[in-house]
């Protein structure tokens, strides 16, 4: 059986973690608040494919990004679980 | 054949194939009874969950709100999607590596007290019942319009599907139902979509429909759909469709307490219980946002296909001209007979004036005669007894028929209807089961099990639980049947008070190891007491100063949920740093729920 992760290894690991989702929440806080009602009237003077692009945002774009973010949190999450436990990830 | 016909030939099937799941995964432990076994593949949960998190309130009554409001709108799309990332982010994997069974296990222990438990417990259990009271609502009124059966009839149908695999199955049936339910509500939302999508514009996928120009004579035009649906709105003196209506602060602060409140939501995080590891939830927690977003990236499509087919086919028509209730395209009399559409001829014109504004005051009342009969205008039109207002607007129509209605509007094929009947019925009994799991759970396990008698056997439990699920059965029941006149003002409520409770007390018992009994208790009960007065006071006390002008900062009772979050983590924070550390074993247990498994296991066996 492979050893347990050092204590130091362990802190790594959580601060990374952390690191992480301040990351992915930044962005989900600037696609929803930001783009879709804080500055949305300034985004509505440009068009995407007929839509406003704020009420776009509000309506449809931040829901994209939302199952994008937590596709790259699956993704990330993963591989710091394997970078902790080496061949015990499974 | 005719809706009738359709209607009960499918929502007959669906129903026949929702027990018959039930009875091939019935439960045989408590394991099984709350969590399924922990065995559900990951795609399946996703699925289950999906169906779980999209409520009556999201398949009926969404697409019909954003219509009427436009842009706002998005407070709904933006406030449950985004929600869902908070809650699969910063609680879901950390809960799963928990590894109990619900919410209030984990208050309980973290904060290593029965009373936290036990609050917990009854919080977790009001908020169900007033989220089961909704889901029984719509039963209803699916079963009123399409089946033409009473209202209570429809409501006690449902309770009794529900109460088959409720309590038989426990989770584990819940579950597989709630897969075919997921599949059965995704496609009836779909396909009158795509029929609407493909003759307004053209285009198959509505969420480019939303964008393209409208069809001219079976070509595209030079107009889009978005600036044709703005036009009609000026002409008949509505704001543009496009542009919001209320101030920027209060849609930020009513988004953020429907994105926090429903993070908070206990029948969703228990689903991440039912899978293997934690990776497994992570995974599923991805695929259920990837099948709700299919859904709430349509609503808005319908929202604006149901406003411009209304917006073109009704205005200034005279109502006598309209088609008969029951005859083909008889839709606004068939919701004008399910009291859902009224119209009062205010200039005596015949025609049906539709702008901006009240039509008259409250809900509609219709008057009846001594035998219980409906009183007719001169056109044929039900009258009402409510007080006209001045303005020009002679039409009320109520939102949560939009979706339901669409289809008729645009003149789409029986089945089609009939479809959208069952998508419905799907969308509330999937949520309604869930919702009635975490009673029952909370019931059996947090309060009888860990509370009140521990020495109960594993048989016991599992009967209490299937008692409990029975009984909360019947309380729903009861309150569909006699529906509270405050159900939206509960609602409300509901949301404030997860978002200004749960929620703090979850993410710092996970983020932060100092944060203990003292801090948390008093945050939360300065939170709930802060966050309730504001709404009592405007919602019962004082609802004619619910206004702007006297909202602190301009905040709607729907909003200040976010307020009292905050105030909670302030409190909780502060209070925590002048008490004493929680003990070392309790800091051990926030280790557990922060690392795998593996990566403790010297110390953890």
């Amino acid at each position: 059986m492979s050893k347990t992760p050092s204590a130091a290894a362990r802190a790594r690991y959580w601060r990374k973690n952390l690191s992480w989702l301040g990351a992915l929440l930044s962005v989900w806080f600037m696609v929803s608040y930001g783009c879709g009602i804080l500055f949305v009237d300034q985004l509505d003077k440009f068009k995407l494919g007929g839509v406003p692009l704020g009420f776009w945002f509000a309506q449809q774009g931040s829901i994209y990004v939302f199952v994008v973010l937590i596709a790259v949190y699956v993704l990330v999450m993963n591989r710091l679980d394997r970078e902790l436990l080496g061949e015990k990830f499974q | 054949m005719d809706v009738k016909t359709w209607t009960f030939l499918i929502v007959g099937l669906s129903f026949a194939l929702y027990i018959a799941i039930a009875i091939r995964s019935r439960a045989n432990s408590t394991g099984e009874f709350y969590v399924a076994g922990k065995g559900v593949p990951s795609l399946a949960n996703g699925m289950a969950t999906a169906a779980d998190w999209m409520s009556a309130a999201s398949f009926i009554s969404m697409a019909g709100l954003i219509s009427f409001m436009g842009r706002d709108g998005a407070m709904y799309l933006m406030g449950w999607t985004g929600g869902y990332v908070l809650l699969a982010l910063l609680l879901a994997p950390y809960l799963r590596r928990f590894g109990k069974f619900t919410v209030p296990d984990f208050i309980g222990d973290r904060y290593y007290s029965n009373a936290a438990r036990v609050v917990a417990v009854l919080c977790a259990v009001f908020v169900s019942f007033t989220y089961v009271a909704g889901q029984m609502r719509g039963v209803g009124v699916v079963f009123s319009r399409f089946l033409e059966v009473e209202v209570n009839t429809g409501v006690i149908v449902g309770m009794v599907i529900v109460l088959i695999y409720a309590v038989l199955g426990g989770m584990k049936g819940i579950t597989y139902t709630q897969v075919a339910q997921y599949c059965v509500l995704i496609f009836a939302y779909l396909v009158p979509a795509i029929f609407i999508s493909i003759m307004l514009t053209g285009n198959p996928v509505p969420q480019l429909g939303l964008g393209s120009n409208v069809l001219e004579n079976g070509v595209p035009g030079t107009v889009s759909l978005l600036d044709k649906l703005n036009g009609l709105s000026a002409d008949l003196g509505f704001q543009a469709y496009t542009d919001g209506q209320k101030s920027t602060i209060d849609v930020f602060f009513i988004t953020a307490a429907l994105m926090v409140g429903t993070a908070g939501l206990p029948h969703v995080i228990v689903r991440f219980y039912t899978v293997k590891r934690v990776k497994d939830a992570r995974i599923s927690a991805f695929w259920a946002l990837l099948f709700i977003a299919i859904l709430y990236t349509v609503a808005p499509a319908v929202g604006v296909f149901a406003r411009t087919n209304l917006l073109e086919t009704i205005p200034n028509k005279e109502y006598a001209a309209l088609p008969d209730a029951k005859s083909e395209g008889g839709w606004f009399k068939n919701w004008e007979r399910s009291d859902l559409i009224a119209w009062v001829d205010k200039n005596g014109d015949g025609k049906i004036q539709y702008t901006d504004g009240k039509a008259f005051v409250g809900k509609p009342s219709f008057r009846e005669n001594s035998q219980g009969e409906p009183v007719l205008g001169k056109h044929g039109e039900r009258l009402l007894a409510n007080e006209k207002t001045e303005g020009v607007n002679e039409l009320y129509v109520d939102r949560d028929i939009m979706v339901l209605a669409n289809p008729e509007i645009a003149g789409l094929p029986n089945w089609v209807i009939a479809l959208v009947a069952a998508g419905g019925l799907a969308a509330a009994l999937s949520t309604a089961a869930g919702l009635l799991l975490v009673i029952s759970t909370s019931v059996a396990h947090d309060l009888v099990k860990r509370t009140i008698n521990p020495g109960i056997s594993e048989k016991g439990e599992l009967w209490t639980a299937r008692i409990a699920a029975g009984g909360a059965v019947i309380i729903a029941g009861w309150f569909g049947i006699n529906p509270p006149g405050f159900v939206a003002q509960v609602v409300a409520f509901a949301f404030g008070l997860a978002a200004s409770s749960f929620f703090p007390a979850i993410i710092l018992g996970i983020f932060w190891k100092r944060a203990n009994l003292y801090g948390v208790i008093s945050g939360m009960i300065v939170g709930i007491v802060f966050t309730s007065s504001y709404i009592i006071y405007f919602k019962f006390v004082n609802p004619a100063v619910n206004s702007s002008d006297h909202w602190l900062f301009g905040i709607s009772p729907e909003g200040i949920g976010t307020i009292g979050m905050l105030v909670n983590f302030v409190i909780a924070c502060g209070v925590s740093l002048v008490s004493k550390a929680p003990p070392a074993e309790v800091q051990d247990m926030v280790d557990r729920v922060r690392y795998p498994r593996e990566a403790l296991e010297s110390t953890d066996s």
